[in-house]
């Protein structure tokens, strides 16, 4: 977490706040959008605040919203949240070196708030983990200024999203902007032919299957595309689109 | 002060919580233990793709269906959204410029034409 005296009183602390500060606005908008996107698709008040302060991942937020409203099992829920996430897993392995020296309950606090930008931010500062205990602290220092000006920002646009979401009326649809939000994110991720494919193929499963009860086609297109994947990517015809992680 | 709590049941307070748990463990995964390990290799090509296919089951149907009917009629303000959402994308490579872009496709068609 960033509230360490001696963190958010080390130099790189500010560096770290200050390399944030241009992807602020940014990150406010998402937020604010989150914000009233929760309420507009039919959350109570209170619901969309205890999510956004508990919760604290968009994508798996928004994701979780039409679920909710349609009544889909928790298990189901917390399954798609999770696949969702699974980029987060991905950034814990790089991480790990960088913070593993601290107790368990502090490393998985700074992980916790370490949402999409701070790791990109922090992973292009350091190259490599620190050798000395100065240079962990350091880095450490940096993590953290560059959660908390992620974390506080997001928190506040997402809360006064929640309170103008009251102001606008249900009719206009700007529950919508999540959806569109999640398109973007699944844009981006959409860095390979393969990724491709599995979105096209979850994408139509999902519909597909849509008369499945519990939500399962969710499930469903998720396992489909996984396997049906990782089963193209040992042909040989499709090695040369293998990504090289 | 009792409005905000208007449509706030238990169930949804505990799938919220175990939201916040789902974020934690996510997060912080290969930070759990401190023992070195290693993720099988079926596992870590999945990881390349289960995200993408997530938003995807989530997203799609939100786009072409209605009530659980695939849409039948092309005057349907969600796809043309969408896609003017995914052009802006490919254009500026901006999640924020992807929203305000389908939103401002979005919500005259809405709005105007009630589509």
């Amino acid at each position: 977490m960033f509230f360490k005296p001696k963190l958010f009183r080390h130099a790189e602390f500010k560096i770290g706040l200050f390399e944030l500060a241009p992807q602020a606005p940014g990150v406010a908008a998402w937020g604010l959008m989150t914000g009233v996107a929760m309420v507009k698709s039919g959350m109570s008040v209170f619901e969309s605040v205890v999510m956004t302060l508990l919760v604290f991942a968009g994508s798996s937020q928004l994701a979780a919203i039409p679920l909710i409203v349609a009544g889909a099992p928790a298990w189901v829920i917390l399954a798609t949240g999770f696949c969702v996430n699974l980029r987060f897993v991905v950034f814990s392995l790089h991480l790990r070196p960088y913070l593993i020296h601290l107790p368990r309950w502090e490393r998985m606090m700074h992980a916790y708030v370490t949402a999409d930008i701070s790791y990109v931010l922090f992973t292009r500062r350091f190259h490599q983990p620190g050798h000395t205990p100065e240079q962990l602290l350091a880095q450490e220092a940096y993590l953290a200024g560059s959660d908390a000006l992620n974390w506080g920002g997001w928190m506040v646009a997402s809360l006064v999203g929640i309170a103008l979401a009251n102001f606008i009326p249900l009719a206009w649809g700007l529950g919508f902007a999540g959806i569109l939000c999640l398109l973007g994110i699944q844009c981006s991720l959409a860095s390979s032919r393969m990724r491709i494919v599995a979105s096209v193929v979850a994408g139509v499963a999902a519909v597909l299957a849509y008369a499945l009860p519990l939500k399962l086609n969710i499930v469903v297109a998720i396992a489909l595309a996984v396997i049906l994947c990782l089963t193209l990517e040992r042909l040989p015809l499709t090695s040369a689109n293998r990504e090289q992680t | 002060m009792s409005d905000l709590f208007v449509g706030t049941d238990v169930w949804t307070l505990c799938v919220i919580l175990g939201l916040a748990v789902v974020t934690v463990v996510s997060r912080s995964f290969f930070f759990i233990s401190s023992k070195p390990w290693h993720l099988p290799h079926w596992a870590q090509r999945g990881l390349q793709y289960a995200p993408i296919a997530a938003l995807s089951a989530v997203v799609l149907p939100e786009i072409v269906m209605t009530q659980g009917q695939f849409i039948t009629s092309w005057q349907d303000a969600r796809l043309f959204a969408a896609a003017a959402g995914v052009l802006v994308y490919v254009a500026k490579r901006n999640v924020l410029l992807t929203i305000l872009g389908g939103m401002a496709v979005y919500l005259p068609l809405h709005l105007a034409l009630g589509w």
